[in-house]
């Protein structure tokens, strides 16, 4: 084994490896027509070997970069491996780039080829070609619509792979040469450059090296004991750090087989037919299935309602123990093995998760009783940390040692470290090895001695699990030198379902405060239920009721930040419900719902003002824009209260930060 | 294991008509319902491999015109020529033996059958087997059923409807519906493919893949399209020629250029100052 792993230090030698010992066992599956259509191993590298061979006979060579753009399918997957195997360099693009996006990374790449799934594609790539004179071969996949374009310079992959097959079959010596080619290539050169979604400037390309990317990738293969014998979906973004590693990178690695969807709309249906035992989704997703599941049983009938309810509360009460193989009481046992029967194996079956044995998820802070949902059903889900530049994995939570709020222990051979300002700074195998040619860009985020900073501020809990609070350049501290972090406390606050928008003040300050924005659906409801009327949502806002209630989720927010020694000092000691929503429109949010702290701090500054200057109401006129962009003015007396502190478990956290 | 189904591209029926030559035919035909005079002595042709579209007001005679096509009414007058073939009176079955269907302005399918149900329902115009062996569904039944499956999904991938494969139709949107009726008529693999109002009651963005789906049904497949359509613009930009009726007469013929510039086309549309 030892040996081997020396040598095994690129994905095309897994893939003659698994060729030889995985021969007849399923690689690659994609549903197509309507049947899921499948490929061995062996299989898969005669297909590999084909595009290869093909890539050569227009013009390949060694260290060219190869452009995969579009959804997941089999022959973009094969691309990758073909362009490894002959020391090319494959960079994955979003699909959904607008074209001068596109244009922009091709270009910074230095692609010259491009595959590419459709005539969509093919139409964004051929409006900007001029520009990039690099760039002279286009392979597309689907061929669609593409019957009447100029051949010149356009390939079918079929044609491609059948150039590919007639020079094997013509010249035997060619297979082994391939072959040669992949067991000399070396672990040193570039296996991926992955741009970064730059939602913060423009893309970088991050270049992960083959060893490093094999390495982290049997790390974790090792760490959740995947095999041969599991099965994933692919259907997360193709140029996304999180669908190469956990699909391509790992698959490769463990020999297992991914499955490629018949397309973005049949996602539910394929992954119920798939049952795969590993999963990834971004909290989101997880919302969306839970909320799915609440409709549908609004309109179930009264038996099955009850059987709902009643087994839910079982498993709130039992799963996550059961789970986590904790004690349960026999009745207990009893209870939630009848309840597996009759609602939690159906649900999972229904959702597609019958089959999981590690599910995970990350990218955004996800609440508690939502991620205590999944688990409580028997689903082993679990939280990581990572990033592009860690080639995915920085933390990963281990089986029974999993908690909502925290992301888990670094993963194998990851070491991380908190900077003085609290930023979270980690090496590991598989990090990058530099932004393509922004060598400036690369030292920003390099430590002298070879650490990178993720740019996220966090810290270790008691547990040892490391704990993300926001992004570095948002935290700050208070007078008194607490932390302050404020994302992290509207996250806490955003978790309670009347909560729909919060933010948080205390930078410089003395001490925490808030803005709250009410959920108009979820208060609303329990108001028609408790016969308050209410005109508007700024009437419902200041509601002595609704301050009550909310008061009392103040009240919980400042308990639990009371058991974080780090956080302890920065609880709400005043806070508002404000009188009309943020909105886009107005430019409080972006378009993406994110707050836009500088311009809310100017647009309310009056108020923020009666948060610590001790007032207990506050006139204001705000403007605000209607949909149909004409402007009016909201006046309202928006009433602060205040909110007790509680004694933490532990001392502030200046002594800890210092 | 069997890695892509064989790639039988859909097609036309070879119908032994060169692209370019008429296909179909329509001498002087008059059609009358009692007193009313729906179509009066109306003569066009429909060449193989065009889009031709029939065109006019609310009123004009369009959707008769079709129904006479596609042998629903028989005309008291004139005669209608398919793939060669003078003929008169005829029932629509026949119609699509010969190898026309249509899709309807009002949505006409299964409600109750799923979106796969519906376009194999469009197939069994193909099947050969009797009903004993379909009972049996064994042997060469299976063989066949198995077939046509493979046909139906093409139809599906073409039109990208794979996610709404086994939804009961009923439960679909309008624009989906609509979709779906085409699969159901490309399923008979006609040579002539009629479209009574494909865009009717779609919002901007399903007239624009339907335009889509319409142009790849007739570029890829080569199969000849005689379409009704309110949307000026869509007919504009899709078809090949334009025939203009007006109160069951034909008030123009041509390129869709030149029809829009005719003087009389222009009076029908807007009206004349009297």
């Amino acid at each position: 084994m030892a040996q081997a792993a020396t040598s095994l230090d690129t994905f095309p030698k897994y893939l003659l490896l698994n060729a030889d010992r995985f021969r007849d066992r399923p690689a690659m599956r994609h549903k197509d027509y309507g049947i899921w259509q499948s490929w061995t191993w062996a299989q898969q590298m005669d297909e590999v070997r084909a595009f290869a061979i093909g890539l050569e006979t227009i013009g390949f060579s060694r260290g060219d970069k190869v452009a995969v753009v579009g959804a997941n399918r089999p022959r973009l997957y094969w691309t990758f491996a073909a362009v490894q195997s002959l020391g090319g360099v494959p960079v994955p693009v979003y699909g959904d780039a607008v074209a001068e996006e596109m244009a922009y990374v091709l270009d910074h790449a230095g692609v010259r080829f491009a595959v590419v799934q459709d005539q969509e594609q093919v139409d964004k790539i051929l409006s900007f070609r001029d520009q990039i004179p690099a760039l002279t071969e286009v392979i597309y996949d689907e061929a669609r619509g593409l019957r009447d374009y100029a051949r010149e310079g356009l390939h079918d992959f079929k044609e491609i792979q059948a150039a590919g097959r007639a020079l094997l079959s013509s010249d035997p010596e060619r297979a082994r040469l391939w072959e040669e080619g992949i067991r000399q290539g070396s672990g040193d050169e570039i296996s991926v450059m992955l741009y970064t979604s730059g939602t913060t400037g423009r893309s970088k390309g991050v270049m992960i090296k083959a060893s490093a990317a094999v390495n982290a990738a049997s790390d974790t293969v090792a760490f959740d004991s995947l095999t041969e014998k599991d099965s994933v979906l692919a259907y997360l973004p193709l140029a996304w750090v999180g669908d190469h590693y956990l699909n391509y990178a790992q698959g490769y690695v463990a020999g297992f087989c991914m499955n490629c969807p018949e397309s973005q709309q049949t996602v539910p249906q394929d992954l119920r037919e798939i049952a795969p035992t590993f999963y990834f989704a971004p909290p989101r997703v997880f919302e969306g299935l839970l909320t799915s599941v609440t409709i549908r049983m609004e309109d179930a009938g009264r038996l099955k309602k009850w059987i709902f309810r009643h087994f839910i509360e079982v498993a709130r009460k039992h799963g996550e123990a059961i789970l986590e193989k904790r004690p349960v009481p026999l009745s207990g046992r009893l209870s939630y093995a009848l309840g597996n029967l009759l609602l939690y194996g159906p649900l999972r079956n229904v959702l597609g998760l019958s089959n999981i044995r590690v599910a995970y998820t990350a990218g955004e802070a996800i609440g508690g009783d939502l991620f205590s949902f999944f688990r409580s059903l028997g689903i082993n889900l679990k939280q990581l940390y990572g990033q592009t530049e860690a080639f995915l994995y920085v933390t990963a939570q281990k089986d029974g040692a999993v908690r909502a709020d925290t992301v888990g222990p670094a993963t194998p051979n990851v070491d991380i470290r908190i900077s003085e300002d609290g930023e979270v700074l980690f090496r590991s195998p598989g990090q990058f090895s530099g932004y393509y040619k922004e060598d400036e860009k690369t030292a920003e985020v390099m430590t002298p001695d070879g650490f990178i900073k993720t740019g996220d501020a966090g810290f270790f809990d008691s547990d040892g699990q490391l704990k993300i609070i926001d992004r570095a350049k948002d935290v700050g501290r208070l007078r008194d030198g607490s932390l302050f972090a404020p994302k992290y406390i509207e996250n806490m606050l955003k978790f309670f379902p009347n909560i729909k928008e919060a933010v948080a003040f205390g930078n410089g300050r003395d001490f925490a405060t808030a803005f709250i924005n009410i959920d108009l659906q979820a208060v609303g409801d329990w108001a028609e239920r408790n016969n308050i009327a209410y005109a508007s949502y700024q009437e419902l806002a200041g509601h002595p009721d609704v301050y009550k209630m909310i008061a009392r989720n103040v009240d919980e927010t400042n308990r639990r930040l009371a058991k974080e020694p780090m956080m302890a000092g920065a609880q709400i000691r005043r806070f508002l419900i404000l009188h009309k929503e943020l909105d886009a429109d107005d430019g409080e949010l972006t378009r993406t719902q994110k707050v836009r702290r500088a311009f809310v701090d100017e647009r309310y500054h009056d108020l923020i003002g009666a948060l610590y200057d001790g007032s207990t109401e506050k006139y204001v006129e705000t403007e605000v824009t209607y949909e149909d962009g004409r402007k009016g003015k909201i006046r309202a007396t928006v009433k602060i209260e205040d909110a007790a502190v509680h004694e933490g478990a532990a001392q502030p956290a200046r002594e800890a930060a210092a | 294991m069997n890695h892509q189904p064989a790639t039988t591209q859909f097609a036309t029926q070879d119908d032994g008509i060169a692209k370019g030559d008429v296909l179909l035919k329509v001498d002087n035909v008059s059609l009358a319902f009692g007193g009313v005079k729906a179509i009066t002595n109306i003569s066009f042709d429909v060449r193989k491999g065009e889009i031709r579209a029939i065109i006019g007001p609310n009123g004009a005679g369009k959707t008769s015109m079709l129904n006479v096509i596609n042998g629903f009414y028989t005309p008291q007058e004139g005669t209608i020529t398919f793939r060669g073939n003078e003929r008169r009176a005829m029932k629509p079955h026949h119609a699509v033996r010969q190898g026309i269907a249509r899709t309807f302005q009002n949505v006409a399918l299964f409600k109750g059958m799923t979106t796969l149900e519906n376009i194999m329902a469009g197939r069994s115009v193909h099947m050969t087997r009797n009903i004993g062996w379909q009972m049996l569904w064994r042997g060469p039944a299976l063989a066949e059923e198995i077939e046509h499956r493979e046909k139906v999904e093409e139809i599906i991938d073409f039109l990208e409807i794979e996610h709404i494969r086994r939804t009961p139709v009923g439960k679909l949107p309008y624009g989906l519906q609509k979709r779906v009726e085409l699969g159901r008529a490309l399923a008979m693999e006609p040579s002539l493919l009629l479209l009574d109002e494909p865009m009717a009651g779609m919002n901007l963005e399903e007239k624009e893949d339907m335009s889509r789906f319409i142009i790849d049904v007739n570029q890829q497949r080569g199969t000849t399209i005689a379409l009704i359509e309110h949307d000026m613009g869509v007919v504009m930009d899709l078809s090949d020629r334009v025939v203009v009726l007006d109160y069951g007469k034909k008030i123009a013929d041509g390129t869709p250029d030149a029809v829009k510039s005719d003087q009389a086309v222009i009076d029908a549309y807007l009206g004349v100052a009297h």
